[in-house]
């Protein structure tokens, strides 16, 4: 009989994982659950161009390519568990698929606040589609908004409710916007571009409630002061979809713990044949780095795991001679992340998050710029806005080429 | 031959499609990006890892 694989999470990695099963020439069911109604879709746009203009699925759902049209889409209904003996993954609706290769892409939801008057509209987080339509019928002109939470979604979704015309306050408890992958000097430059764009900060405050009664009017922060607002976008952290695994041995202590060749890996330490992981969710060490596990909450991550999963997968199911050599290789893909904001277009290689020093390589603090990082003094990481030949070259030397 | 077409109302000259297939996509002196509309059907794989890569899902080949 031919073998199957079932993908749980129907997003970016489990369509990436998807088609570089049928690349790599497996040839058996690949079933995808997912449990949004959509089709796989690119989250990015979500904060920014898309939000700023109509949100559609077509506007971001990503293109089928013919390798995958005989892939089956089982939409709209959660995983709810999985039994890694028996080799089944059971759904809400109760339905079970059988699988020889399991693939782990069920991704991250925002953490949303916990607060004593929570119950009331106007409250809002950008993960999916459904929540991106539902916050762009709220960013009407001169709309009182506050993020929560000063990270790249955080900041996207202010500049962009800047630009409809929103009145926008940005509330976080670190110092300054974007400063854990930026660091301070980068991210006080960025808070000062946002505030000559008409975005006030509370940094260091957090929320300690609402106010209203069925809909949100205000909210109250940590110092007691309080703030008008109809809306407010939570842009916090996030959780890792992981609740269907509970019931396994696996390590869910974060994320999915994987060996290099993505393979998921035990409590105990154990790597388990025919369970990969990949996208938001993978947790594996990079050698570009160090011996650490990390997981990488970069676009360019579920592809890179995707192709990597579905040549080791189909190497694995098809018995293949050099499926052991396969798996060994190691797995070094260089993080890379970019964000929009107002007119600037930030881009970054490598780990910045991790320097313990940086300096400005390239242009000005105050206009486009290369700022690079550094750990034990080897470079770990660059971030450029605008200047993208030069931010390429640092980008060369993270790669070692 | 295969077909690229890059939607450049979408493309922000973010240079990602340039390592996957440098033969057919630069950034030109001022950052912007440049290409070839036609290739042969042996940079096929290629052409769809530059697809893969760009931020604004801007690249398609066109069957
Ligand atoms: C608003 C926004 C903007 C972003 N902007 C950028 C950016 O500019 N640059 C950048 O580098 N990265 C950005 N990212 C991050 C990037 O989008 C993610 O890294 C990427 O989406 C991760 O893909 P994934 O497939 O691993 O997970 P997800 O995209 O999270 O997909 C997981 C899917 O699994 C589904 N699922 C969950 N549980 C189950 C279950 N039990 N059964 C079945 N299905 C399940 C979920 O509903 C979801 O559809 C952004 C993310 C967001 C949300
Ligand atoms: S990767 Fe996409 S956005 Fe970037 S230059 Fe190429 S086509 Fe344009």
């Amino acid at each position: 009989m031919s073998k199957s694989v079932v993908i749980v999470g129907a997003s970016m990695g489990g369509l990436r994982a998807a088609e570089a099963l049928r690349n790599n020439g497996f040839e058996g069911q690949v079933t995808v659950i997912g449990a949004e109604v959509h089709a796989p879709y690119n989250r990015p746009p979500l904060s920014k161009e898309v939000l700023a203009k109509e949100v559609t699925h077509d506007a971001v759902a990503f293109k089928l390519r013919t390798q995958v049209e005989d892939v089956i889409w089982h939409l709209g209904d959660p995983a709810t568990s999985v039994d890694l003996e028996t080799q089944v993954v059971t759904t809400n609706s109760g339905k079970a698929f059988d699988y020889d290769g399991l693939v782990i892409a069920s991704g991250l939801r925002p953490r949303t606040l916990e607060l004593p008057n929570g119950k009331l509209s106007g409250r809002h987080t950008v993960r999916t589609l459904d929540d991106a339509i539902r916050l762009r019928t709220d960013l009407v002109p001169g709309a009182r908004v506050i993020v929560a939470g000063a990270g790249f979604i955080g900041c996207e979704v202010a500049a962009t409710a800047r630009g409809l015309g929103c009145e926008v306050t940005n509330v976080a408890i670190d110092s300054f916007p974007m400063i854990r992958p930026l660091g301070e000097k980068l991210a006080a430059e960025l808070q000062r571009r946002h505030e000559s764009h008409g975005v006030s900060f509370r940094l260091g405050h957090g929320i300690k409630d609402l106010i209203g009664k069925d809909s949100l009017s205000g909210l109250i922060l940590d110092d007691g002061e309080s703030l008008e607002a109809t809306v407010l976008v939570e842009a916090i952290s996030s959780h890792c979809n992981v609740e269907w695994l509970a019931n396994t041995n696996l390590d869910i202590s974060n994320g999915v713990l994987t060996d290099s060749a993505l393979r998921a890996v035990t409590t105990e330490g154990q790597s388990v044949e025919g369970v990969y992981v990949v996208g938001d969710l993978a947790r594996f060490a990079n050698p570009l780095f160090d011996d650490d596990a990390r997981r990488i909450e970069h676009w360019n991550i579920p592809t890179e795991t995707g192709k990597r999963v579905g040549a080791v997968l189909s190497a694995y199911l098809e018995q293949a001679d050099n499926f052991a050599e396969l798996a060994a290789l190691p797995f070094a893909p260089l993080p890379s992340f970019w964000s929009d904001q107002y007119d600037m277009k930030i881009q970054g290689f490598g780990m910045p998050g991790l320097a313990d020093r940086y300096e400005l390589a390239d242009g000005e603090l105050s206009g486009e710029l290369v700022m690079a990082y550094f750990r034990n003094d080897v470079l770990i990481g660059v971030v450029g806005i605008g200047m993208t030949s030069e931010v390429m070259k640092y980008r060369k030397q993270l790669l070692g080429t | 031959m295969i077909t690229i077409d890059v939607d450049m109302d979408k493309c922000q000259h973010y240079g990602q499609c340039v390592f996957e297939a440098p033969d057919i996509f630069a950034l030109n002196d001022n950052d912007k990006l440049e290409f070839v509309a036609t290739a042969n059907d042996s940079r096929r794989s290629d052409v769809e890892s530059a697809v893969d890569v760009c931020p604004m899902q801007a690249i398609s080949i066109v069957e």
